[in-house]
């Protein structure tokens, strides 16, 4: 049993591995997903898999035939986080789809270390500008649907 | 249990959530966080007055006996970085008034950055292996939406690398844990260290252990895993990155001293190993800074650089080495979390981040320069700044452990970084705006931000001038540090067996 479990756990993490060299970010996500199962596996592992007892302790003590509970604890802890984390891997994948017309993780770093954008110039000349934070404050609405002109503000 | 142990986590949770209720109130949001960042600093401050007494606040969360319930340890390390992360905390928070020019951003803003505080609290004051793993998560989820926020494709282009180096380091952290287990049937760190010290554990404990810290490498940008760190801190919201710049490395280092202190005390192969990390990621940092013309840019590869100064003194593993490392990591949260909040003001005012197209701000705005003078000297080390002592000390314990590379290569790396701050300062400061008058900003509504700056610079000033006091309290520190068992014997008068 110990013998398959470690072999499965090889190959995943290799898929995912290999996945995550691929040049298409929908395969590296995928791969962290793949790669995070298998350690998910291995960790799972840990607690011993031929229990055949449930791990109740008793009077008497533990059984000895039960398999550590505490691994599988873990492993139900580390699953509901992994999921949390692909599903916002999932969802930085489908904006980048939508922002880039291919997401190759080439052209990914290329835009991140691209010169940063100038700010956007203020709306109004600074002898105005008191009037506009008062007005910025009440009609929140008007500023924050402008989101363009925001985009790549680095302030 | 001490409701004082529990608090730093138990304040940002519930600034957290009473920020998410406040949700349509804008002006109530900001209010609610800024008295949580506040109540954290006062809690944080509170627990360093009771640590600096000598003793090690122990608690079981729950009432369980370790090894089943999970350990949450205050020494003076954990209580001065949660004070620090407090102040740290509070100054984004207050620096983040001065742009609330998009009310939905700061909406989701606040609750996100107090979600990001619990994970970096959590981190520090956990005694549990698989707990730190889950604080770690915490705080990545909430680095993870605050890095996007804001949107835009260089901003989703920068998480994207984030992410995944990220989630691929987490996961090495998750196996290494899983291995520790299977190996020692224990997660209490204190628990651990005795038996690390009782040399009762098979070799695949300290296979496991190697893999944490290469995980945890990751997290603190040491050389050769840093790349992550300066292709995604720059595209962020300015107090977002210079939150992430203060604190989130720190947490890295943070863990690498707590974990290679606990379980591998005495010098051996590993200080060699980090040693010469250490000695690498100074130098590679600061010579990727000089490559540079932008000031975040710049600024992240010093990130990398200083991270070596501090794994230098874990490396040196003599008291005085620790009690530097504990200096500078409270010396550089301050700093540099200011020079990036002084770079965005720098920007705002110039209109650009990219030194080329910036400028006149020494004629424009002579208080900043002030302001940006003090952190920037005190990263390179002038006395009498903070970083000066911190460098002093660090400089003295190699040259005390005959670790003559280490010393030359942390002076060298200094002098780098003064040419690097005097890139900044001629470029930024003394040359004319490119642009003539027309290409300067109004400085309106920036007067919150330069309080945090004030505030955070007067720190820096008030380190350096009063580095007696500090200096006491990173040496007693590090005297914890190099004795595990007091550390291992807390843990047990908590409840531990």
């Amino acid at each position: 049993m110990e013998i398959i479990v470690s072999i499965t756990v090889g190959v995943l993490v290799a898929i995912g591995i290999w996945m995550m060299l691929d040049r298409g970010l929908l395969r590296v996500v995928l791969g962290v997903i793949v790669l995070g199962n298998g350690v998910n596996l291995a960790v799972f592992s840990a607690g011993r898999l031929d229990g055949r007892a449930a791990a109740f302790v008793t009077e008497a003590g533990a059984p000895a035939l039960a398999a550590n509970p505490l691994p599988q604890a873990l492993v139900l802890t580390a699953i509901v986080i992994g999921f949390a984390l692909f599903v916002f891997a999932l969802a930085v994948l489908k904006r980048s789809w939508e922002l880039h017309d291919n997401v190759e993780t080439d052209r990914i770093t290329a835009v991140a270390e691209e010169p940063s954008p100038d700010l956007p110039a203020p709306p109004v000349p600074a002898g105005a500008d008191a009037g506009r934070r008062t007005a910025g404050g009440k009609r929140a609405p008007t500023t924050a649907g402008t989101p363009a002109a925001h985009e790549d503000g680095t302030t | 249990m001490n409701a004082l142990v529990v608090s730093p986590l138990i304040i940002p949770l519930a600034t957290l959530v009473a920020t998410l209720l406040a949700r349509r109130a804008p002006r109530l949001v900001a209010a609610l966080s800024l008295l949580g960042a506040l109540a954290l600093t006062a809690a944080g401050l509170a627990l360093v007055g009771l640590a600096a007494q000598g003793e090690i606040l122990a608690s079981q969360a729950g009432g369980w006996a370790a090894p089943y319930g999970i350990t949450l340890v205050i020494d003076r390390l954990s209580a001065v970085m949660v004070a620090i992360t407090g102040i740290v905390g509070l100054a984004t928070l207050v620096f983040a008034l001065a742009h609330d020019d998009d009310p939905a951003r700061c909406r989701d803003f606040h609750p996100l950055v107090h979600g990001l505080l619990v994970g970096v609290c959590g981190a520090f004051i956990t005694g549990d292996v698989f707990n730190l793993y889950v604080w770690f998560e915490v705080l990545l989820v909430g680095s993870f939406a605050l890095l996007v926020l804001g949107g835009g494709k260089r901003r989703l282009s920068g998480t994207v690398v984030y992410v995944v180096l990220n989630l691929v380091a987490t996961m090495m952290f998750l196996l290494a844990a899983g291995m520790l287990y299977g190996a020692t049937g224990s997660l209490n760190m204190a628990l651990l260290a005795r038996a690390f010290a009782a040399g009762e554990v098979p070799i695949t404990a300290h296979a496991a252990v190697v893999l944490m810290l290469t995980a945890f490498s990751i997290k603190a940008a040491l050389f050769p895993v840093f790349g992550w760190l300066p292709a995604s801190y720059h595209v962020a919201w300015t107090p977002v990155s210079a939150l992430f710049a203060g604190l989130l490395t720190k947490v890295g280092v943070y863990a690498l001293i707590r974990i290679v202190t606990l379980f591998w005390p005495d010098a051996g192969v590993a200080h060699e190993v980090l040693l010469w990390v250490a000695c690498a990621t100074m130098l590679i940092g600061v010579l990727g800074a000089a490559a540079q013309t932008e000031v975040r840019r710049i600024l992240s590869f010093h990130i990398v650089s200083q991270v070596g100064y501090m794994i230098l003194g874990l490396a040196l593993a003599t008291p005085l080495a620790l009690a530097g490392a504990v200096f500078y990591l409270i010396h550089h949260i301050v700093v540099k979390a200011n020079l990036f909040f002084i770079g965005g003001i720098a920007a705002r005012l110039t209109g650009s981040e990219r030194l080329a197209a910036m400028g006149g701000l020494y004629a424009r705005a002579p208080w900043l320069a002030l302001l940006f003078a003090i952190p920037a000297l005190s990263l390179a080390g002038i006395p009498p700044l903070s970083g000066f002592w911190a460098k002093l000390v660090l400089v003295k314990a190699s040259l005390e452990t005959s670790a003559w590379i280490a010393a030359a290569v942390a002076l060298v790396t200094g002098i780098f970084t003064l040419l690097s701050m005097s890139k900044i300062w001629n470029e930024a400061f003394l040359k004319p705006h490119p642009a003539g008058r027309e290409g300067e900003r109004s400085a309106a509504g920036l007067q919150p931000a330069v309080w945090a700056v004030s505030v955070l610079a007067a720190m820096t000033v008030l380190i350096g001038l009063a580095a007696g006091p500090v200096m006491d309290y990173a040496v007693a520190a590090a005297e914890q540090l190099t004795t595990p068992l007091g550390y291992i014997n807390a843990v047990i008068r908590a409840g531990g067996r």
